[in-house]
């Protein structure tokens, strides 16, 4: 469509706002009490201002009145719409949308207001007219148009009851992007690994393992953790490693509420534990309440896998008498 | 040795971009915008400055900021790490580079989308092998992984070691919220707190809550350094970097020194301290204001006790006391602080202390302002400044 095209299209359809759709029409029934019972049994509503004549003479309006909500359905045509519709301006507004390839509908909103209430023998007159037509939309559906109609109900008095708007959006479908392939497998998420480099592999390789090493200073046997290429104390560079027997006591500890990271277990205790051997390590409590983890508790470690890609150490309360 | 840079730098210019969650603009624009507003108010070209100091975590390069300013030719760029502990080491790159004769007038900027972009509290993670990641390689496997849960880890231990409350953080995260409700810049602005909305919040790392940690923001900070006689000719009143001085401290590690002796202090800021003392020939009795940098509340404690406002162990006294607050002894992070102006990672506090020096704070207290103290982030690396009236 070029843009002289696309400007007489809108003013063709900029022409139908104000557009009677429909004259202002009674009900062919007026309100009454079975096609109430049917609709609030329907919607699940007991209110018994809708359905109990006898709580409804006692109350302040002193009989029974509709759900508000059914405004709307008491214009409605019966079986006869199945042999088709009165051509009406609404009509002609989709056809002349259909006809330029804006096929596609969605009801995207209802917004009801009430302003009087009717009764059981009260008749509801119904007219609506075309009321806006939005700009030109890029949407999710497709390219389209909102139009909304204005429905307006009074009762036999001509007293206005409420206003009904509907709006639709006619669209050009667009071709929806196919959805993902299903993966094979489900991924569940592991726990973020450490990288490993010269430094620090080592140390790692021994976790997958089972075991927790200490860095040690082979000039003069300082014990260091994490583990550094030099000794900050003689500078030598030479070093062996001991193994942890993971006896160690907390000198503090947080439990971790927010952000919950994928692949973690909630609830989340780390800790700094001093291990027996002297250096501190950080690592979680696990296996028991995490209001029971305190500073100076005693706890025992032991390597385990945590999930299907890690192995760690996890300290346990040492009076539950894990062993490593 | 004590440094011999006292009064030999002065700020002369001052100024923050909006701050918001979602600036929709770039990080440079960010930084473009607070170096201009720094600039207009000393009362400066672009072309005037010729050095630029900034944070190695800022991913604004200078030869960028220059050329978007039309700044021109610089002499001198250094950038300091350790995140928040650079804040005030990038007033230290500026204040040597202009003492020197390096450069003359350098502009310290931070930018930052820190919560429509990267978002500190993502936490760690990554797999490239530097030492950096390696150092985060022994946290992140069991969840240690955000700024909270380590800064949660030193709070703990540190609470029971000295028997310090809920009711002292409380008070700091309160006092900074009620001067961020009265300045118009800050997210706080207009917003009610007590102490039921404190403790009705969600947990984050315990014994950290909610309101114990500082906003996530986008926005940028800028404050223009220059020598004293290039001040004395400028607009605003200057005001001079009496002592700065930044420190890593024995055993340090970023964030997670969990391997010291005792862990729950900040030696680091106790020697910053002492050296900044020492070479401005000030002591605690002279600071009158503070801006004390406020990731999270506790923070603001251990720093009271490093800078010696109070002894080890009695911030909490202190700040119960009211010391705080504008009529307290130490009135203290007056436009909201991180807490609930912005997070522009402590660059909005030298900004800030720089109008509590000039009179000008949203939140001014009554009492003359000779000097005020502005630090960084504690945990890491970091340093402080003391800033005064020039003479
Ligand atoms: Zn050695």
């Amino acid at each position: 469509m070029t843009a002289n095209e696309l400007n007489a299209f809108e003013d063709e359809i900029n022409a139908f706002v104000g557009r009677e759709v429909c004259p202002p029409t009674p009900a062919k029934d007026d309100v009454n009490t079975a096609m109430i019972r049917q609709w609030t049994e329907i919607i699940g509503d007991t209110n018994p201002a809708y359905t109990n004549e006898a709580w409804a003479a006692k109350s302040t309006r002193g009989k029974s009145i509709a759900p508000p909500a059914m405004m709307y359905v008491w214009g409605q045509e019966g079986f006869a719409v199945t042999t088709g519709r009165p051509a009406d301006a609404q009509a002609d507004l989709v056809s002349l949308f259909n006809k330029h390839g804006y096929t596609g509908v969605l009801g995207t909103n209802v917004k009801q207001e009430y302003f009087k209430e009717v009764s059981p023998n009260d008749n509801v007159v119904m007219e609506m007219v075309i009321d806006n037509i939005s700009e030109r939309k890029t949407t999710g559906r497709g390219p389209g148009y909102f139009f909304e109609t204005l429905s307006t109900f009074t009762n036999q008095h001509g007293e206005k009851i409420g206003t009904q708007r509907f709006k639709v959006l006619k669209f050009i479908p667009q071709e929806q992007p196919a959805a993902p392939a299903a993966e094979d497998t489900l991924q569940v998420p592991t726990r973020i690994a450490s990288p490993r480099g010269h430094d620090n592999k080592w140390w790692w390789d021994a976790c997958d393992a089972g075991k927790v090493l200490i860095q040690r200073c082979k000039s003069c046997q300082t014990l260091r953790h994490p583990p550094r290429p030099m000794c900050g104390e003689c500078q030598s560079m030479e070093w062996d490693s001991i193994e942890s027997t993971l006896d160690g006591e907390v000198l503090s500890h947080t439990e971790l509420h927010h952000p919950k990271i994928p692949g973690y277990q909630y609830p989340l205790v780390c800790a700094v534990i001093r291990l027996g051997e002297g250096t501190n390590i950080v690592s979680n409590v696990v296996g028991c309440d995490p209001s029971a983890v305190h500073i100076g508790m005693q706890v025992k470690g032991k390597v385990e896998q945590v999930d299907e890609k890690t192995m760690l150490p996890q300290f346990y309360p040492a009076s539950s008498g894990i062993r490593s | 040795m004590v440094a011999n840079v006292k009064d030999k730098a002065v700020i002369v210019g001052i100024g923050n971009t909006k701050f918001s969650k979602e600036s929709g603009v770039s990080e440079l624009s960010l930084a473009v915008q607070a170096v201009k507003a720094a600039i207009d108010d000393a009362g400066l070209k672009p072309s005037d400055i010729d050095g630029m100091a900034t944070f190695t975590m800022d991913t604004n390069d200078e030869i960028e900021v220059a050329r978007a300013l039309g700044v021109g030719e610089l002499t001198f760029y250094g950038r300091s790490h350790y995140g928040g502990g650079a804040a005030t080491s990038c007033l230290h790159q500026a204040t040597m580079a202009v003492a020197t004769g390096m450069a003359e007038t350098v502009v310290v900027y931070r930018a930052l989308n820190g919560r429509s972009g990267h978002r500190f509290s993502g936490g760690v993670a990554g797999d490239i092998t530097t030492a950096d990641a390696i150092h985060w390689g022994w946290y992140m496997p069991y969840g240690l992984l955000t700024p909270a849960s380590w800064v949660a880890m030193f709070t703990e231990r540190w609470m029971h070691n000295t028997g310090v409350t809920k009711d002292a953080l409380f008070e700091v995260a309160h006092s900074t919220r009620v001067y961020g409700a009265n300045n118009p810049a800050a997210f706080f602005y207009g917003r009610s707190f007590d102490r039921a909305e404190y403790d009705a919040a969600r947990t984050i790392a315990s014994p950290l809550q909610l309101f114990d940690c500082c906003q996530e923001s986008d926005g940028g900070s800028a404050v223009i350094v220059t020598t004293p006689e290039r001040a004395r000719d400028l607009k605003q009143p200057g005001v001079s970097v009496r002592g700065v001085a930044q420190c890593a401290a024995d055993n340090q590690e970023q964030m997670t020194s969990f391997y010291r002796e005792e862990f729950a202090g900040i030696p680091e800021m106790e020697r910053a301290a002492e050296n900044v003392y020492a070479m401005s020939g000030l002591t605690v009795d002279d600071i009158d204001a503070a801006v004390i940098y406020d990731a999270f509340s506790p923070i603001v404690l251990w720093q009271l006790e490093a800078w010696g406002f109070c002894g080890n162990g009695e911030s909490g006294d202190f700040v119960l006391d009211g010391a705080l607050r504008t009529d307290g002894r130490l009135p203290t992070n007056t436009h909201g602080g991180q807490l609930s102006e912005a997070y522009i990672h402590g660059v909005n506090g030298i900004v800030e202390a720089t109008r509590l020096v000039r009179g000008t704070s949203v939140n001014q207290p009554a009492k003359d302002v000779n000097h005020a103290l502005v630090t960084s982030g504690v945990g890491i690396p970091t340093g402080g400044a003391i800033l005064g009236k020039m003479n």
